[in-house]
């Protein structure tokens, strides 16, 4: 065993110090300078500018962002569409990880990849393609039309652009997890006469419970923050098909500045969530070797 | 070895998993996307090329891959520096900084997009020092480069990263040991094991950048000819009513993302197999 080879964190940072495999510390000290300009310059002054503009008038300000109809309006329908698009992106997660990741099947390498075609897709493009199906120019605009069915400029529509933006998060988590996890443990709890039913709920789901927590989380905060596709299909109609993104959109083009970043706030604290959660998820397990989102 | 569809397994629900997740993505994903091929049909080859052609959508299309290959670019350089920061050197603070680095994924398009204008603008935290330099970055092809910038800085990160935290130390080691200086040791050994996981995530943060419409529409000023993004020359024309314009150049950039998607899977390919043979 090499002498730099010892395991505790306490003596590898006291060992990279002194090891001959390190840069100068002038060397060392530069590289830490640029990784901390950059980022101060890209995510801290960001991160931290949501808040000071939130609250450039203080917290009364603030506060009374929240207190007008169009913006409720807006955070209830942000908070429908993620309640629709969330649970059925779940169970296609679900669904498809147990296919790929426990079976052997021709195609499979191909579904794997068509799994990702949404997070290639210009989310322009994914809200395009909804329009270009069910808008009054669309192939079954004229049929939803004479039904008095509305897709476009309405609820159905939002969801629908959402779903197809949020498609992959819960399945590219689940995937490579379940793929490493094998299929040994559920043959054993069906050889010890445990149903279907009983194998999935017994063994499977709390293998992959954190993952799939995770896959959740992340999709969630997608649906709440997509903005490029639902802005294509809502036909942003105030207090009806603004969800909260298009609201910060419409408040910061009438420069109402603080309560754009209000209600960007909430957004925001949103994503730190997300980010609090993918810590906290990936360091219980740790010992998966995961794909990164 | 005998043709089959299927693996034989013991394990019950795959025709309900499969067949779930092919009609579920069939409706949602590949149903609607091969709509729009089919809709550029209607289109004849002339009118087709006439649109994508058209001297605003090549100024949008030259604006868009040029401001995304300088901002995956320079994600390249400091994504590999914040990577080798993060798994090399221990500092106060380096979870936090870890987790932080996925923050341009997580926050909403349009949240960064306010931000940043605000941020950039004349009299914006940043903005006010680069004005009296006379560096205008709010509302002009330089604050499209800042927004696709910030949107692709996790990916290089998180490409590069896993490689080097497997990255062997001893073959370092011997190298020093053979007399290579720290300079030799790091172009002739960590650098080629590098090279697929750098490019994989600059080809990454390039795609995501090329599609990005929320983040960049609210700093980029938005004039056609100078500061206008292929997505929002779609949306523009959308809302003209122009469907087979706005087909027509989707169709562009719905290929175009294919292509690089194609590119990342070879990388990744690559990547992963450069790997197995450690």
């Amino acid at each position: 065993m090499s002498l730099f080879s010892s395991t505790t964190t306490a003596d590898k940072s006291l060992q990279w110090k002194d090891s001959i495999t390190t840069e100068s510390a002038l060397v060392r000290r530069l590289l830490i300078g640029a990784a901390s300009l950059y980022l101060t310059l890209f995510l801290l002054i960001p991160l931290t500018a949501i808040f000071a503009e939130a609250l450039k008038h203080g917290l009364a300000a603030y506060l009374s962002s929240f207190a007008d109809d169009d913006a409720l309006a807006a955070i209830r329908l942000t908070l429908l569409v993620a309640a629709i698009a969330v649970p059925l992106n779940a169970l296609f997660g679900v669904a498809a990880a147990w296919a790929i990741a426990k079976f052997d099947f021709i195609g499979k390498q191909v579904l794997i990849s068509l799994i990702d075609i949404p997070l290639a897709v210009s989310p322009v493009i994914s809200g395009l393609i909804y329009v270009m199906l069910f808008g009054a120019q669309g192939w079954l605009g004229p049929w939803l039309a004479e039904h008095d069915i509305k897709i476009i400029f309405a609820l159905p529509g939002i969801v629908l652009a959402t779903i197809f933006v949020t498609v992959p998060f819960v399945a590219r988590e689940l995937i490579p997890l379940m793929q490493a996890q094998g299929r040994e443990e559920e043959e054993a709890a069906l050889t010890l006469g445990a149903s279907g039913w009983q194998m999935f709920t017994r063994v499977t789901l709390p293998n992959i419970k954190w993952s799939l927590l995770y896959g959740v989380i992340l999709c969630n905060a997608r649906a709440m923050g997509e903005f490029g596709a639902v802005s294509v299909v809502s036909g942003h109609i105030r207090g009806l098909t603004n969800t909260m993104p298009l609201h910060v959109e419409i408040l910061y083009n009438e420069y109402n500045a603080v309560a754009a970043f209000a209600v960007a706030s909430l957004l925001t604290l949103l994503a730190i969530v997300t980010l609090i959660a993918k810590t906290v998820i990936e360091r219980k397990s740790a010992s998966h070797d995961r794909r990164k989102i | 070895m005998s043709f089959t569809l299927k693996q034989p397994s013991v394990l019950p629900g795959f025709s309900l998993a499969l067949g779930f997740t092919l009609f579920y993505f069939s409706l949602i994903v590949l149903i609607p996307l091969s709509g729009l091929f089919v809709k550029t049909s209607a289109l004849t080859w002339d009118q087709f090329w006439n649109v994508i052609t058209d001297p605003r959508a090549v100024a949008s299309y030259r604006l868009t891959f040029g401001a995304s290959l300088v901002g995956a670019l320079i994600n390249g350089v400091f994504g590999s520096i914040i990577a080798w920061v993060l798994v090399r050197y221990h500092f106060p603070g380096r979870s936090v900084v870890d987790a932080l680095v996925d923050l341009p994924f997580a926050l909403p398009t349009a949240v960064a997009g306010i931000t940043l204008a605000a941020i950039y603008s004349p009299n914006g935290w940043i903005g006010q020092y680069l004005e009296p330099l006379g560096i205008k970055v709010a509302f002009t092809p330089l604050g499209v480069l800042v927004a696709l910038t910030f949107i692709g800085l996790p990916f290089v990160v998180r490409t590069v990263q896993p490689v080097l935290q497997d990255l062997d130390r001893e073959v370092e080691e011997a190298a020093t040991t053979l007399g290579a200086n720290r300079w030799q040791t790091f172009w002739a050994v960590v650098v080629p094991e590098l090279w697929p996981a750098l490019l994989t995530g600059i080809a990454m943060a390039f795609a995501r950048a090329v599609g990005e419409y929320g983040s960049v529409i609210f700093i980029a000023g938005n004039m056609p000819m100078k500061s206008e993004i292929t997505p929002l020359l779609i949306m523009t024309k959308l809302e003209q009513y122009d469907y087979a314009g706005a087909t027509a150049l989707g169709v562009v950039m719905l290929v175009v993302s294919f292509v690089l998607a194609l590119i990342i899977n070879l990388l990744q390919w690559w990547s992963s197999a450069r790997h197995m043979n450690q």
